[in-house]
């Protein structure tokens, strides 16, 4: 797979992969980052949102 | 049958599509709906409730990153849905997935801020997640299901 990188497009063979995932009530993320002899070249995220609180509306009781 | 104080759930609804006005409204030049974009600020930054139109102070810069964002896509309409004789909910979200496409932005950011490119650039939402840096990458932000119970943006009543 040809990875986009600081350096131009290289292949994923000659690249060091590190992954992460978050996963929390707000969000779950993922990342991927691509390393070339200790130097980041290559780091995407994909965020997935969760639900927001409602804005709550309410109509007022005349009594 | 009997009575039920309530909200409409179709204004809520109708709230999302400007339908009503208490007070003086733009004169809107379509009836279509307005154009929407999405733009990312610095964990550093100040974006929350107060805000009330976009700015650039605080807005991520980088390679691939134009300032103001990007356009969200805006293929469904809001909608409403009642529970009960007293509740209900509007909701509208994204029809797809925000991305910005090879990107470089190495200073921490974690928010979007929503807001209305066609009316003068008003606020709309403000949404955080954990801290991110892109590095000739793509920043994907997925919206969660177009539901009652999950959409982005909800009124509700209960």
């Amino acid at each position: 797979m040809i990875v986009t990188t600081t350096k131009g497009d290289m292949d994923e063979s000659l690249l060091e992969k590190r992954e992460g995932v978050v996963n929390n009530e707000n969000e779950y993320t993922t990342w991927v980052e691509y390393w070339l002899e200790g130097e980041l070249v290559h780091r995407s995220a994909h965020v997935a949102l969760k639900k927001m609180p409602p804005i709550v509306a309410e109509a007022a009781s005349l009594t | 049958m009997a009575n039920t104080q309530a909200m409409c759930t179709s204004f809520l609804g109708e709230v999302l599509t400007a339908t009503h006005n208490f007070g003086v409204a733009p004169i809107r030049a379509a009836t279509t709906a307005d154009t929407f974009k999405a733009a990312l600020y610095l964990a550093s930054a100040t974006i929350n409730a107060s805000t009330t139109v976009y700015s650039a102070t605080g807005e991520v810069s980088g390679t691939g990153y134009s300032a103001g964002g990007v356009t969200v896509t805006n293929a469904t309409a809001p909608a409403s849905t009642n529970t009960s004789t007293t509740a209900g909910t509007a909701y509208w979200t994204p029809s797809a997935s925000i991305t910005y496409t090879t990107v470089t932005l190495t200073t921490a950011f974690d928010t979007v801020f929503i807001y209305n490119s066609t009316q003068s650039n008003k606020a709309v939402s403000v949404h955080t997640f954990g801290s991110q840096t892109i590095t000739a990458g793509t920043f994907t932000l997925t919206m969660p299901a177009n539901t009652t119970a999950a959409a982005l943006l909800r009124i509700a009543t209960t």
